[in-house]
């Protein structure tokens, strides 16, 4: 064993395997200190060449470690071992790797690798197409395997916040950040990613107004909360978004992660520095690691992670690591690239070759082979300025510390401490004195690369990929990333980018500013899209509105459809479609149907410009009615198309009720209400949407005039008083009640309104007064087929994006009307005259088959077959004992009585067509 | 997402908001003294502008349209104003 857990082993209380060997791990372990303390050395297998892998790094910048983690049965796929929490009884998998991370299978890959450069893909599977090859490559090349099983409920929170200031990043310039806003009486949030805070200060010893660094910012985050300020642990920052917004991603134990939205006044970025790897010949053997992350795991899980460590460094913050290494009881051998060093390191050393295909056994260092089982690499710190570049921040180059800093503060931004390459205490808490040395002498790769020197390490691009793209002109960084890959992996470049893009400034002779970066995009770190869904998923995506009256019809056998937006009794009497809506259909025509029509629009305008506005909004003139009557007609929109139809009942002159198909009432009060403020004087017309106040019950048929007269409401049923197309108030059970009579079925029907309290009362009642009668419960269904055996039709289904109201023959407003209406320019446009539109029309069938819905209307001119149209709607009509069908064709109503061809899926039909109507023409049954 | 100020609300998050038009666009009428170019151009044309904007806006949650100039590259919020005269 090489790494091992220094000290006492008796907190190791906690279980879990690792392709498929049990280890024992202890509270506050990640996955990946757990295995360090095991001493697994291989984790996984590289992507394309399936190289052995180890872990390289403590945080979200791991490029190598990534697992599949099963928990209770559930797999959950391509999480940083660095970054998950041990869990008892957790089975961990590489990914990448069959059947284990340390004998895979493919390794052999590895070997082919002069075969497999930048862009082979590209180049090799062009022909005959990508296609063939796909499905094998990938299988190949996959991370990770999707579990179906992990379907988690949806129950991730999504929490919206504000505060004055959120500082993001708790560690020491973070929480100076929040300790100063405290004291500015401004309310503050911060949040850290780590599961404690405190950043640096986990790890590296520091005194801070006299205490110990970690013991300070306890004192600090502890006067946070105590003063009703948040700290959230365990929670990123992903992305920044307009008008200061941040979304964070917390994750919870024992619960469903949550998402915080913050707006913020002013976001104080505290995000730290990652270091950078070091190139050198095989720098991906597994042993070799960043050196702040050997850090880490001593200072933060007693992990010694090698006993003879060869520690090689460009600056000088590897040398604390070294001393603390040290005292763990490793022998520690610094290798300073820089030709001054100090502390019996080798000075000038290069590392020319790492020995031990699956761990690093020996490191030959400027001639000198140095037994070894880790290789450590400080290669320098890469601020984090993710969160400041995707809110638009510019970088600057600083060649002090060889990093990309943030240029300015943004408005309402400020990015403090190593993030903005402030790296020594002294600089961030203000503390004045010397800086802390940090003296970086960059080790860039260069074009003389000797061997396979590894760049990204996840996405396995090296240093000669790199200099392949650039003799194949793919230079700008942008190209760059997107021919080799590097910087695409899961780990989006933490590691990777800033070498990569020197290595491009040093092939091509340009400077690293002149290089640039690439471009920095939310999220930060791979977030779970549940997290991003939160509860907007399953039922809750597009929630269904429900009726007053959905447990009674389900205790009457309901079978439930979405209508334009509503859960509605499709047909009653279980799961024989056909059969119970050709009942209910049948019955609605010889006895009674009873149908729950609640969701028709019911808006009511009121006002002394009621209705000016009620006619402005219509097709048809409404204003003209005389009151307690009731007029059909069509909405259009600007371009005159139809938008709804509807009937709309005149109250008085200043109160009107617009009665609009279920799925348009959103939209009907929308254009209603953006009229009234646009053109009218809102102070004169009010718009209230109040369907949801009213239940609707509807009798239509034969017998519905006798099944509402048992009922007593109070109202003259008498046809005199009361004919088709008009309305009157009486009362149910002492609640206001409205009788309107009109008819989607082409038989008389009454529509009865009464509070939604009184909705069940209403049903009971109509359902005992229709016994006697021959009542049934109708759904739907049986409605839709109804209507269409009268061709009524329905706006959006029997008309499409270009139908006018002259399509369906309906002219006279389009001639008569004087005044302005919505759309009316539109009907007199030379496309709205054009005599070749589309008309609406009946379908009648020659044999028995139904036409199948969508079915295209084809005439052939000069052999070419072209669309003349296609059916809207087809049942078998009951009452017919024949198939009907309504439809757009060509010049239709100019055709009538002509047969044409129609062909669907590769069938042939033939109608005539008719009448849009095809049931009692002249309306004698709505007075039957 | 973005912040917009209705003027009777206060600050609230854009998915309250639905975008209403171009400021200042006139309805041409009556119908039939309008040339087809002229109703076009009413229907069609937008001008889309790079930078500061004034357009009509409309917060679901009161129901009122008002006047918001904004950038439309920088995303900034210039202020927002009622469309009722007379401090109705
Ligand atoms: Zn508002």
């Amino acid at each position: 064993m090489t790494s091992h857990r220094i000290g006492s082993l008796a907190a190791e209380t906690l279980h879990f395997t690792f392709d498929g060997t049990r280890y024992h791990g202890r509270p506050g372990d990640t996955i990946a200190s757990a295995l360090l303390a095991n001493g697994v050395r291989v984790v996984g297998r590289s992507f394309k060449y399936h190289r052995p892998r180890g872990i390289m790094g403590y945080g979200v910048e791991e490029p190598n470690a990534l697992v599949d983690v099963t928990l209770n049965g559930i797999t959950t796929p391509n999480l940083r071992a660095t970054t998950e929490a041990l869990v008892d009884g957790m089975i961990v998998r590489s990914v990448n790797a069959s059947p284990t991370a340390a004998d895979d299978r493919k390794g052999f890959l590895d070997r082919f690798a002069q075969f497999l450069p930048a862009g082979f893909y590209y180049k090799t599977f062009i022909w005959p197409d990508w296609h063939r090859f796909e499905p094998s490559i990938r299988a190949m090349a996959g991370l990770g395997r999707l579990d179906p099983r992990n379907q988690p409920p949806a129950q991730n929170p999504q929490i919206a916040a504000h505060c004055d200031v959120l500082v993001i990043g708790g560690g020491p310039a973070g929480l100076h950040a929040a300790q100063q806003a405290m004291g500015e009486g401004k309310s503050v949030m911060l949040v850290d990613d780590q599961p404690v805070i405190g950043g640096s200060l986990l790890s590296r010893s520091a005194e801070i107004d006299g205490k110990p660094g970690l013991e300070w910012a306890a004192t600090v985050s502890a006067d946070l909360q105590a003063n009703g300020h948040r700290v959230l642990t365990d929670t990123t920052a992903y992305g920044i978004y307009d008008h200061n917004l941040v979304a964070l991603w917390q994750r919870r134990a024992g619960q469903s992660d949550a998402q915080w939205r913050v707006r913020a006044k002013e976001i104080v970025l505290a995000a730290g520095a990652i270091e950078r790897p070091l190139i050198f010949p095989d720098n991906d053997r597994p042993g070799v690691m960043l050196a702040d992350a050997a850090l880490s795991y001593l200072a933060r899980h007693k992990v010694l992670v090698g006993r003879r460590i060869v520690l090689a460094t460009n600056n000088d913050r590897a040398y604390p690591v070294a001393d603390a290494l040290r005292r763990a009881g490793a022998a520690v051998t610094i290798a300073d690239l820089r030709p001054q060093a100090s502390d019996g390191a080798l000075a000038s050393a290069k590392i020319e070759a790492v020995h031990g295909p699956k761990g690093v056994e020996a490191v030959t260092i400027s001639g000198q082979r140095i037994a070894a089982d880790s290789l450590l690499m400080a290669g320098g710190l890469t601020p984090s300025v993710h969160l400041y570049c995707q809110a638009g921040g510019k970088l600057t180059y600083d060649e002090t510390i060889a990093a990309f800093v943030p240029r300015d503060d943004l408005p309402g931004i400020r990015v403090v401490g190593a993030a903005a390459g402030q790296y020594a205490l002294t600089e961030i808490l203000s503390l004045g004195g010397e800086p802390h040395p940090y003296a970086i002498a960059p080790a860039w790769p260069q074009r003389d690369a000797k061997g396979r020197q590894w760049v990204d390490f996840q996405n396995d691009v090296t240093v000669k990929d790199i200099a392949l793209a650039e003799r194949e002109n793919f230079r700008s960084v942008e190209h760059l990333k997107r021919y080799t890959t590097l910087g695409m992996a899961t780990d989006q470049g933490k590691t990777s980018n800033m070498n990569g893009l020197a290595t491009m400034a040093a092939l091509t002779g340009q400077t690293i500013p002149q290089t640039g970066t690439t471009t920095y995009r939310p999220p930060f770190v791979p977030v779970p899209f549940g997290v991003v869904a939160g509860r907007r998923r399953g039922e809750f995506f597009n929630p269904v509105r429900r009726l007053v009256l959905e447990r009674e019809h389900r205790d009457a056998g309901a079978v439930f459809r979405e209508y334009g937006g509503w859960l509605r009794p499709a047909w009653f009497g279980g799961a024989n479609a056909a059969a119970n809506i050709r009942r209910e259909a049948i019955a609605a025509r010889t006895t009674v149907g009873i149908l729950d029509g609640s969701p028709l629009g019911k808006i009511e305008v009121i006002g002394a410009d009621a209705g000016a506005l009620v006619d402005y909004n219509s097709y048809n003139t409404l204003s003209n009615l005389k009151p307690s009557r009731i007029r059909y007609g069509f909405m259009l929109t600007e371009s005159g198309v139809i938008y709804d139809d509807g009937v709309t009942s005149k109250i008085s002159d200043e109160h009107y009720v617009v009665s609009c198909s279920s799925g348009h009432v959103a939209g009907v009060v929308a254009r209603l209400e953006e009229w009234r403020q646009d053109r009218f004087d809102p102070a004169r017309v009010f718009v209230h949407n109040s369907t949801p106040q009213w239940a609707t019950l509807t009798a239509s048929g034969p017998n519905s005039k006798a099944l509402v007269a048992a009922l007593g409401l109070g109202v003259d049923l008498d046809d005199a008083a009361l004919p088709h197309m008009a309305f009157a108030d009486g009362q149910f059970q002492a609640a206001p009640a409205r009788v309107s009579r009109v008819s989607f079925t082409g038989d008389r029907s009454y529509e009865i309104a009464v509070p939604s309290a009184k909705a069940a009362s209403l049903l009971a009642a109509m359902q005992e007064a229709g016994k006697p009668l021959d009542a049934v419960l109708m759904g739907s269904e049986a409605l839709l087929l109804l209507r269409a055996e009268k061709g009524y039709v329905i706006a959006g289904k029997d008309t499409d994006g270009t139908t006018m109201p002259q399509d369906l023959g309906i002219i006279g407003p389009m001639q008569k009307r004087q005044n302005e209406y919505v759309g009316r320019r539109s009907l007199l446009t030379d496309n709205a005259q054009r005599p070749d539109r589309s008309h609406f029309v009946g379908l009648t069938v020659e044999g028995d088959t139904t036409l199948p819905v969508g079915a295209h209307g084809v005439e052939t001119l000069n052999s070419k077959r072209r669309s003349i149209g296609f059916v809207t709607s087809s049942y078998d009509s009951p009452t017919l004992n024949r198939p009907i069908a309504l439809g757009l064709i060509e010049r239709g109503m100019e055709r009538k009585g002509e047969v044409i061809d129609l062909v669907h899926l590769g069938q042939t039909f033939r109608a005539r067509i008719a009448e849009p109507c095809a049931f009692d023409p002249e309306g004698a049954r709505l007075n039957a | 997402m973005q912040l917009f100020s209705c003027p009777f609300c206060g600050p609230r998050d854009e998915t309250e908001f639905t975008f209403g038009g171009e400021a200042g666009k006139e309805r041409p009428e009556p119908a039939p003294d309008v040339s087809a170019e002229d109703w076009s151009k009413y229907l069609h044309r937008v001008g889309n502008p790079r930078g500061r904007t004034r357009e009509i806006w409309v917060h679901h949650t009161c129901g009122e349209y008002f006047l918001m100039e904004r950038d439309t590259v920088s995303h900034v919020v210039a202020g927002t104003q009622s469309l009722r005269g007379g401090g109705a």
